[in-house]
């Protein structure tokens, strides 16, 4: 009992594991359920891959459901999920009708479940309609938006927010993404694990054979980048810092590391901008890594002297807590959530342009005490704010709230 | 010495859980309508909210309000006059509200435009819940405070120190409250306890002026009480 939550001491501390415990105890005999769209692929997946043990070793009687459906269904949530973005997407009625349809198939399935829960956790707008159909439900629900849904296209939130505003509470990673609803949305910014795959510490011999595996030169100083081959992460900007910085430090070496274009138009199109930018230059790694190279990635991270988020855009960002967790300092775009978790001149820096990123690079370079400096303050701003310990009790904490219906102070212990 | 009626001063911890109001402004006109009916929980959080953030420089200003007045509005008038406004002086929570919009409103009476920031710096209201968690840690003797201080987390400090006001029917700290609970062989000590004066100190320097109190009256040459 509570191994799982257990290993999460040493990086967590006992005081953070201490106030899981009292809060599930407030949970005790407490049903919760999660529901959403995909068991693998995603972040919310990956969270949920974690949480849910997690609330399960911490005494919660906790399970997790995935809503299901045709082609129809997924373009719909998907052109939901670019309208909640901002995107001006107009979604037909005949996907609305397959969104309505699918909803229903989906609560056939669940209903029992659900009605019976005490808590019930509904992860963006996939499964967002189940609360309408589950008429007889004993306990609060939650809708838990994962999306940057700061300046969300009307329509689209209009249609949405008449299921939304029916649940008890929702969940937001920034108060910037928030709207109007009738009920209680906390803030929840989301959070990495530092005991995955993608976090954990790493043998020293694992990291160094990853030079010759790519052919990098353990001798000359790294830059990395780790996103998909999106315009927003502006990866061609990365190579122009590079390009600009490596006039006056030669020995520079980039890595762009992401997953491949695979059906995405865009990607495609953005990765043959990057290989035109790149020019052939036998320092500018691109990397195109399967999406369970979570090692991999880890090793990357840990092996670079910099780590660079140039995101001109950015719902949270975090590769940035992943970079910094490993010590790195990290040089930022000056946006969205890179802000909360690059703080300039300690954690790293942030920047507006490839000139700006250039430019820190290249005093970083040349003050690796500094550097150095950076890494350890980085490191412990994570562990104080981005650790999955600290997301959990929130979690923890809201449920308390939302059940006992308190307006102001939650007792744990 | 009076001891045999005092209870075992149970050391608290906290943490904050922040509700989003919706509501955010750009610039001061709409800082001041909002400001005149958004809940005074969320004047409460941004004013004692952020000494529970983890910061690397000390804040120039020492309220929410006043640091987006200066980092977002480039208003460095505003922000020393929101600043300045110290909760401690107000017995109301609408005195505090007062305050503030007295002030935006002179502001925006001075400037020949109104201040407004980038789409991206607005000003969002948050409020949070305080949530309560045991540490384990009792003392039955004042004079065990000293040792315990700097053992506590800093949640602890913000509860019994910053939340505690809300909370005793005297507006102090629960320190002062339980060294009364002794009768006069602490009052003394109490009323020391309740001068700090938490706003324009982080929680680092309340912690730190705490201590110096309790061991420059418990262990004093000249204080004889504790023998």
């Amino acid at each position: 009992m509570s191994e799982l939550v257990d290993s999460y001491t040493e990086v967590a501390g006992k005081t953070e594991i201490e106030r899981l415990r009292q809060l599930s105890e407030t949970l005790e005999g407490c049903s919760v359920v999660h529901v959403n769209s995909t068991r693998v692929g995603g972040g919310v997946a990956e969270i949920l891959m974690k949480f849910v043990p997690l609330m399960q070793d911490l005494g919660l009687e906790t399970s997790w459901e995935v809503v299901t459906g045709e082609s129809e269904f997924y373009k719909c949530t998907k052109s939901m999920h670019n309208g909640l973005q901002g995107n001006p997407v107009d979604i037909s009625e005949s996907l609305l009708s397959a969104y309505e349809k699918t909803s229903a198939e989906n609560a056939e399935k669940l209903r029992d479940k659900l009605e019976q829960a005490d808590i019930v956790i509904i992860h963006d707008p996939q499964p967002a309609a189940l609360l309408k159909l589950c008429p007889n439900r004993k306990g609060k629900w939650i809708w838990r938006c994962h999306i940057d849904a700061s300046n969300p296209y009307p329509p689209v939130w209009n249609y949405l927010r008449e299921y939304i505003a029916e649940y008890d509470a929702s969940i937001f990673s920034l108060p910037d993404f928030a709207q109007p609803l009738p009920h209680n949305q906390y803030i929840v910014p989301p959070s990495i694990d530092p005991l995955s795959e993608k976090n954990m510490d790493l043998d020293k011999d694992e990291i160094v054979s990853k030079y010759s595996e790519y052919g990098i030169d353990p001798d000359r100083p790294v830059i990395t980048q780790v996103s998909r081959f999106d315009r927003f992460k502006d990866p061609v900007g990365v190579i122009e810092a590079y390009s600009i910085t490596k006039k006056l430090v030669p020995a520079l070496q980039l890595i762009l590391a992401g997953g491949g274009a695979d059906d995405d138009p865009e990607g495609e199109e953005v990765l043959k901008e990057v290989y035109a930018a790149a020019d052939d230059d036998p320092d500018i790694h691109v990397l195109l890594l399967p999406p369970d190279a979570h090692r991999t990635i880890n090793a990357l991270q840990r092996l670079s002297d910099i780590v660079i988020q140039k995101s001109t855009r950015e719902g949270f960002g975090l590769t940035v807590s992943e970079a910094m967790w490993k010590g790195k300092a990290v040089i930022g775009g000056n946006t969205g959530g890179i802000k909360l978790q690059v703080i300039n001149h300690h954690t790293g820096f942030l920047v507006d342009t490839p000139e700006g990123a250039s430019l820190r690079t290249r005093h970083l370079l040349s003050h690796p005490e500094e550097l150095l400096e950076m890494g350890v303050k980085a490191r412990g701003y994570v562990r104080e704010n981005f650790l999955i310990t600290r997301q959990l009790r929130e979690y923890l904490s809201l449920m308390r709230g939302v059940l006992a219906g308190t307006e102001g102070t939650i007792v744990a212990g | 010495m009076n001891t045999a009626n005092a209870e075992p001063f149970l050391v608290k911890d906290c943490t904050l859980l922040r509700i989003a109001t919706g509501i955010h402004v750009q610039n001061l006109s709409e800082m001041r309508d909002k400001l005149l009916t958004i809940h005074p929980e969320s004047i409460y959080f941004h004013y004692w909210g952020r000494k529970l953030r983890h910061v690397f420089v000390e804040p120039e200003y020492h309220n929410d309000f006043a640091s987006w007045a200066f980092q977002s509005l480039h208003d460095i008038t505003l922000a020393e006059r929101l600043s300045v406004i110290d909760p401690s002086d107000s017995t109301e929570p609408e005195d505090l509200r007062a305050g503030l919009i007295e002030v935006v409103e002179k502001r925006i009476y001075e400037c020949e435009t109104i201040p407004s920031s980038s789409h991206d710096e607005q000003f969002h209201f948050v409020h949070a819940k305080i949530v309560v968690f045991d540490t384990g840690y009792a003392v039955t003797r004042p004079e065990e405070l000293p040792g315990l201080i700097p053992e506590i987390p800093d949640g602890s400090v913000f509860y019994h120190f910053i939340d505690a006001a809300r909370r005793t029917k005297s507006k102090s700290n629960d320190f002062s409250v339980w060294l009364s609970s002794f009768g006069n062989d602490y009052k003394e000590l109490s009323e020391r306890v309740s001068t700090i004066e938490p706003y324009f100190l982080n929680m680092r320097a309340i912690r730190e002026r705490l201590t110096s109190i309790l061991n420059e009256y418990l262990r004093g040459p000249t204080n004889e009480r504790t023998g």
